[in-house]
């Protein structure tokens, strides 16, 4: 599923017109890009949380060419997926 | 600060036109709808933020790490997320 078809189920879902939803949406979606932004962490009961982790410059590999290179500090976000999610999402294997 | 449901419910009502149980219930639904794919087994690409994956782990003898036991680890499903290119920016160019 893509985002326009997210936004065309909850179109459906709240009897919206697409433009609506696909405003809605971006709120949301914005809401939450903006916080880990800011380096905020994101808890959503039942679907997950994410958490921005640090990372502090490491010497790396080229590892085509061997070649060493700094590779400058990170952040980036983590997804970890709730309860309630993980259990619906196994549940359909067995 | 923490984003929960709450603010996300909070920031679509003063937003839009909408109110309170309409942003709630909106809120819902998006949540409702993402669950609902990657409940499915499908995977979900939000463009400019990010994929949810649904990869599939094989069954794998693990360990107890607290009693050193073998066990069998089931084939399960996990989600896992890769934020897009361009979040991953936003959130670089703020150190």
């Amino acid at each position: 599923m893509n985002k326009s078809e997210l936004i065309e189920a909850v179109a459906h879902e709240m009897n919206m017109t697409p433009r609506e939803a696909s405003d809605v949406v971006s709120t949301i979606l914005d809401s939450m890009s903006e916080t880990l932004v800011e380096g905020d962490t994101i808890e959503i009961r039942g679907f997950g949380s994410f958490v921005i982790k640090k990372y502090d410059s490491y010497l790396g590999r080229n590892p085509k060419t061997g070649e060493k290179i700094k590779v400058p500090p990170k952040r980036l976000p983590f997804f970890k997926v709730g309860k309630e999610l993980r259990e619906r999402v196994n549940a359909k294997s067995n | 600060m923490t984003l929960t449901k709450a603010d996300l419910v909070q920031k679509v009502y003063q937003t839009h036109n909408l109110t309170k149980a309409q942003a709630a219930e909106t809120v819902e639904a998006f949540l409702r709808v993402t669950k609902g794919c990657l409940a499915g087994g499908e995977d979900l690409l939000i463009s400019g933020f990010g994929k949810f994956n649904v990869k599939e782990k094989n069954s794998r003898r693990g360990r107890n790490p607290q009693t050193g036991k073998e066990l069998i680890l089931e084939a399960r499903r996990v989600v896992t997320f890769k934020p897009s290119g361009i979040l991953r920016d936003r959130i670089n160019s703020q150190n």
